[in-house]
C-alpha cells in the first residue's frame, strides 16, 4: 500500500498520513515507516478524530471523542486518509467534513486495510489492502500488534464462532 | 336550633359519657326530649374544641392566600374552635378599628372564634407602642399582642410594652429572633447543612438571646411575657430557668418543629422555609421533652398560608411559612401520644386549656360539663390518611405534610353547639 | 448525564474524560473554523439572574463553536420584584423549547429547583454561595496541565495539596472545588479568618487553617479567592490592610511558596487586596490559562449534555 500511496503522489512531497482513530493511527505511523525505508523521507504523520462529524451521534449515548493530531497544516497538501475497515463509507464522510474545517488539502486519499463492500454513500477507496466480500451482520475485526498484541483480521458473525481468518 | 346528642364519647379523664348540646351550651345528657340530632361517638375521645394562639389569617390583605372564611374553615377541620389572628395583616393591626374589623369579619365569615392579636408597635417597626389600651377596650377586647414576624429588638419597647399591658392583664408575645445574628435573609439553621446549602445561617443563639433578655426584663416589670414558636434546645433551657425562678413567662411549639428536621431543606425546597427554621434532631427532641413536661405550654400552629407565587421563588426569596391547622393535631398525636410522651389530659392542657389560659379567653378550654359553653372536638385516635394537599380547606398549598402518612383524627368539631367540621364517614 | 449541578455529581473517571475531552476542544480554538458540528440544531439558553459577562460569554462561544445555537437571557434584578415567580421565568424559557439551561442565579439552590420543574438539561453556571461546577472543572484542567508540564506524565492528583485562601464562607468557587480535588484525591487545605469560615465545616472533607504562612511550604497549588470589599460592612474584618496583611498573596508569601507550586485565582482579582501585582503577573501565575480553559472545559461539558441521545 505504502508502494501505492508514493506512486500515485509521484513521490512523498506535501504529503501527510492521518489515520482515523482507534486503528486508523497505528496503520498510518506503519505506513509512514514503509515509506520512510524506501524513499528515505519522513512523512508526517498524525491522527483525526471524526467523532463530533458522525451523522449518528444522536442516536446513541454521548460518545467518547478520540485525539486528533495534526503535525503540519493540511493547506495545499495531499492528505491520506487511513482507516482500518471501509464498510458504509458514513466514517469517511465524516472524516471529509472534520478535514474541511481543518483547512482546504489540494487532494483528498483514502487508504484502508480492508473494502468489505455494502457501500451507503458514494466513497470509494484509493488504495486497498485487501478486498473482502461479507455480509451485511457479519462484523470484520482488525486486531494490530500495536494495541492488541497480534495482528490479525477476522470475520465474525453477529454471534457465533468465527467463519475464517483472512 | 335542635338540640344534639353525642352518644357515648370517651371524655378525657372522665369515662365515657353522653353531651347534650343546646342552645350552644352542654346541658345534663338526661334532660334529652325526643327531638334530638343524634352523633354516634361510640370510640371517639371528646376534647374541649382546641385553642390556637398563632395563626396567620391574611384577611385584610392577601385575601389570594386566605381569608377569616377559608381560615377558620380549616381550623374546625383541625379541631380549633379558636384562633388567635396574628396582627402582621395589611393594614396592620394596629388599631382599635383594625382589631374591630378583623373580630367583625370574625362574627361574620367565621367557623371559629377570631380573636385578633394587636400589634405592639405601630405597623410593626418596632419603635413606637401601638394604641395596645384601645385596643384592650375595643370591641375585640384584645388582650395578646405580638409583632410576629417581626422580633422586639429593642430593650426598652420591650420593657415598655411589658409594663404598659400590666393594666389590663395583656400579655406580650415575642417573635425571638435578634436581628443582627439572624437577619430577614436567614433562612436555614446555622449548622452543617447551611454552611453545605450556601444557604444564609440563622443559629439558635438568635432566638435563646433575645429570650434571655426578655425573661430578665419579664421580671423586671412582674408582667405576662410569651414566647412564640420555641424551635431550640437553648431557648428551651432559658425558659426553664426562668420558670424555676419565678418569671411570668409561657411558651409555644409549632407542630413543625416537633416532627420535622433542618435536612428537609437540603433539596432547597421552599415549601419547607419557615421562621423560625426547622433545627436538627436535638433541637426538635428538647421541644417534645418540654412540651412534655410543661416548660412548653402550648401547641400554636403558626399556620402561615402563602400563594403559590410566593414560594415558587428560589429558595433565598420564597416566602417564609407553612400551613398548619387542619394537621396539627394529627402531628401532636404522632409525636407526642402514639410515642408515649403524653397522656391526652396533657394534650387537652397544651392545645385547649392553657391556650385559652394565656389569651384569656373565657368561653374557650372548658371542662366538657353541663352549663359550658359547647366547643368539643371529636377524635378518632386510630384513624390515619395520607395528607393530600388539594383536599385542604385552606385556599393556599404550601403544605409540609403532604404525601405523608399521618394520623387523621378529627371527626366533628363543635364550635358554640354548632357542627363545623364533619368527616364524612 | 442529565445535568451538571453540583461538582459531587461526578466520580473520578467522569471527571477525567471531560477533562481529556477539554483537551481536545482546546484545539479548536486554533483552526480557522472554529466549529464543531456536534451540537448543531440544538439550542442552549443562557439564562441569567445575575451579572457575568465573562461566565456568560464562555458559555456562549463554548456553544457556538459546537454549532448550538445559543441564547442569552438576562432576568437580572430580583424576580421577586418584578413579580413573576421563578417557576414562571423557568417554565416560560422551556416552553419555547430549549434543549439547555444554563442557569447563573445570586440565590443557592435556584438550578435544583428549576430542574424539578422542567424537562431540559441543566447547567449550574453559579448558584449564591453554593456551588460553581465548571469552575472547579476548569480549575481542575489547568491545574493537571500544570502537573504535567512539571513532571512529564504526572496528572494525578493524589499526593497533591491545594490551599484555597479566602471568604470561604461565600464562595461557590471553594465548595465546587473542595468537592472535585477530593474526588481527585488531592489534599485541600481551606485558609480563612475564622470569620470568613463556613459552620459546620469541620464536617468537610479538608485541613482548616487560619494561619497562611504555616500552609505555604505545603501547598502545590495555592488557590487565592476574591475577596468583596462590601464584606467588610458585615463586620468580617476590621479593614482591608489587616486582610491582606493576614491573608493576601503578598510578594514575600509569594516567595515562600513551594518550588514548583503554582497560583490560581477564580477572578476577577483585587490586585492588592487578596493578590499582589506581582503574585497576579508572577511566572507560576496559573491565572491567564483558567480564563482560556473556560472555553475548552464548557464546551466538553455541553457536549457530555447534549452530544448523544436524549
Amino acid at each position: 500500500m505504502a508502494h501505492q500511496i508514493l506512486e500515485a503522489n509521484q513521490g512523498a512531497h506535501d504529503l501527510v498520513l492521518l489515520g482515523i482513530p482507534t486503528r486508523g493511527v497505528p496503520l498510518a505511523h506503519r505506513l509512514a515507516t514503509v515509506m520512510d525505508q524506501v524513499e528515505g523521507v519522513r512523512v508526517p504523520v498524525g491522527a483525526l478524530d471524526v467523532t463530533m462529524y458522525r451523522d449518528d451521534l444522536r442516536r446513541q449515548p454521548t460518545r467518547a471523542v478520540g485525539r486528533t493530531d495534526l503535525p503540519v497544516e493540511v493547506e495545499g497538501r495531499t492528505v491520506v486518509l487511513v482507516d482500518d475497515v471501509l464498510y458504509s463509507g458514513r466514517t469517511v464522510r465524516a472524516a471529509l467534513d472534520a478535514l474541511g474545517d481543518l483547512g482546504r488539502p489540494r487532494a483528498v486519499r483514502l487508504a484502508v486495510l480492508v473494502d468489505r463492500g455494502h457501500r451507503e454513500l458514494p466513497v470509494h477507496a484509493d488504495h486497498v489492502g485487501s478486498y473482502v466480500p461479507t455480509r451485511p451482520g457479519e462484523h470484520v475485526s482488525v486486531r494490530l500488534a500495536e494495541l492488541d498484541g497480534i495482528n490479525r483480521v477476522t470475520i465474525e458473525p453477529g454471534n457465533g464462532p468465527e467463519r475464517g481468518e483472512v | 336550633m335542635t338540640d344534639l346528642l353525642i352518644r357515648g364519647a370517651d371524655l378525657v379523664g372522665g369515662g365515657r359519657s353522653d353531651l347534650l348540646i343546646r342552645d350552644g351550651r352542654f346541658v345534663d345528657p338526661r334532660d334529652a326530649d325526643g327531638d334530638v340530632d343524634q352523633l354516634d361517638a361510640d370510640g371517639l375521645v371528646a376534647l374541649p374544641g382546641l385553642v390556637d394562639l398563632h395563626t396567620h389569617l391574611r384577611e385584610p390583605g392577601r385575601e389570594d392566600a386566605e381569608t377569616v372564611d377559608s381560615g377558620t374553615m380549616a381550623a374546625a377541620r383541625g379541631g380549633f374552635t379558636a384562633v388567635l389572628a396574628m396582627a402582621n395583616t395589611d393594614p396592620v393591626t394596629d388599631t382599635a378599628e383594625a382589631a374591630a374589623y378583623v373580630a367583625s369579619l370574625g362574627a361574620r365569615d367565621g367557623h371559629a372564634d377570631v380573636v385578633p392579636v394587636g400589634a405592639v408597635s405601630k405597623g410593626l417597626a418596632g419603635v413606637e407602642l401601638a394604641e395596645l389600651g384601645l385596643m384592650a377596650r375595643s370591641s375585640a377586647g384584645v388582650r395578646v399582642f405580638s409583632d410576629d414576624g417581626h422580633c422586639i429588638a429593642d430593650a426598652r419597647l420591650m420593657r415598655r410594652a411589658l409594663e404598659y399591658v400590666r393594666a389590663f392583664d395583656g400579655v406580650i408575645a415575642q417573635h425571638a429572633q435578634d436581628p443582627k445574628l439572624a437577619g430577614a435573609g436567614a433562612c436555614c439553621h446555622e449548622g452543617v447543612i447551611s454552611g453545605k446549602l450556601g444557604l444564609p445561617g440563622w443559629p439558635a443563639a438568635a432566638e435563646a438571646a433575645v429570650v434571655a433578655r426578655d425573661v430578665q426584663i419579664a421580671e423586671l416589670t412582674r408582667s405576662r411575657l410569651h414566647i412564640c414558636h420555641v424551635s431550640c434546645a437553648e431557648t428551651v433551657d432559658v425558659i426553664r430557668w426562668a420558670k424555676q425562678r419565678g418569671i411570668n413567662v409561657t411558651a409555644e411549639v409549632a407542630p413543625h418543629h416537633l416532627m420535622l428536621t433542618t435536612s428537609e431543606v437540603v433539596g432547597y425546597d421552599p415549601t419547607y422555609k419557615v421562621n423560625p427554621p426547622l433545627r436538627p434532631d436535638e433541637h426538635v427532641e428538647a421541644v417534645r421533652e418540654a412540651l412534655a413536661d410543661g416548660t412548653i405550654d402550648a401547641v400554636a400552629t403558626d399556620h402561615a398560608p402563602h400563594a403559590r407565587h410566593d414560594k415558587e421563588h428560589a429558595f433565598a426569596d420564597a416566602a417564609f411559612g407553612m400551613l398548619g391547622l387542619e394537621t396539627a393535631l394529627a402531628v401532636v398525636l404522632e409525636t407526642m401520644i402514639n410515642s408515649g410522651r403524653m397522656g391526652w389530659p396533657e394534650l387537652v392542657k397544651r392545645m385547649s386549656i392553657m391556650p385559652a389560659h394565656i389569651a384569656r379567653l373565657a368561653g374557650q378550654g372548658r371542662a366538657l360539663g353541663a352549663g359550658e359553653p359547647a366547643n368539643v372536638v371529636l377524635v378518632d385516635p386510630a384513624a390515619r390518611a395520607v395528607v393530600e394537599r388539594d383536599a385542604s380547606a385552606s385556599l393556599s398549598r404550601n403544605n409540609p405534610w403532604h404525601g405523608r402518612e399521618l394520623p387523621d383524627p378529627v371527626v366533628a368539631t363543635i364550635w358554640a353547639g354548632r357542627i363545623t367540621y364533619q368527616k364524612e364517614r | 448525564m442529565r445535568h451538571l449541578l453540583s461538582a459531587a455529581d461526578l466520580d473520578r473517571d467522569q471527571i477525567t474524560e471531560i477533562l481529556d475531552l477539554a483537551e481536545e476542544m482546546s484545539l479548536v480554538q486554533g483552526r480557522p473554523v472554529k466549529k464543531l458540528p456536534a451540537l448543531r440544531g440544538r439550542t442552549v439558553v443562557n439564562l441569567f439572574f445575575e451579572d457575568s459577562t465573562r461566565t456568560r460569554s464562555s458559555f456562549e462561544i463554548a456553544g457556538k463553536w459546537l454549532s448550538a445555537d445559543v441564547i442569552n437571557i438576562s432576568a437580572k434584578g430580583s424576580s421577586v420584584s418584578k413579580g413573576e415567580s421563578l417557576r414562571d421565568t423557568v417554565l416560560t424559557v422551556a416552553a419555547m423549547g430549549v434543549d439547555a439551561l444554563v442557569i447563573r442565579h445570586y440565590a443557592s439552590g435556584a438550578p435544583w429547583q428549576a430542574s424539578r420543574w422542567i424537562d431540559a438539561h441543566v447547567l449550574n453556571a453559579g448558584d449564591g454561595t453554593h456551588e460553581h461546577p465548571t469552575q472547579a472543572l476548569l480549575d481542575a484542567f489547568t491545574i493537571r496541565r500544570h502537573l504535567r508540564r512539571s513532571v512529564a506524565d504526572q496528572s494525578s492528583f493524589e499526593g497533591k495539596t491545594v490551599a484555597i485562601v479566602g471568604d470561604i464562607t461565600h464562595s461557590r468557587v471553594a465548595r465546587s472545588n473542595v468537592l472535585l480535588l477530593n474526588t481527585m484525591g488531592a489534599e485541600v487545605i481551606l485558609v480563612a479568618p475564622p470569620t470568613l469560615l463556613p459552620s459546620g465545616i469541620d464536617s468537610w472533607p479538608v485541613l482548616v487553617c487560619t494561619d497562611f504562612d504555616q500552609v505555604l511550604a505545603r501547598a502545590d497549588i495555592v488557590m487565592m479567592l476574591r475577596v468583596q470589599r462590601e464584606r467588610m460592612s458585615g463586620g468580617y474584618f476590621p479593614t482591608p490592610r489587616e486582610y491582606t496583611i493576614g491573608y493576601g498573596l503578598t510578594r514575600p508569601r509569594l516567595a515562600a511558596m513551594k518550588p514548583g507550586a503554582a497560583i490560581c485565582h477564580p477572578g476577577p482579582m483585587n490586585r492588592g487586596l487578596e493578590i499582589s501585582a506581582d503574585a497576579a503577573d508572577a511566572a507560576n501565575s496559573l491565572i491567564l490559562d483558567q480564563v482560556a480553559a473556560g472555553v475548552s472545559v464548557r464546551m466538553s461539558v455541553l457536549y457530555e449534555l447534549l452530544g448523544g441521545a436524549e
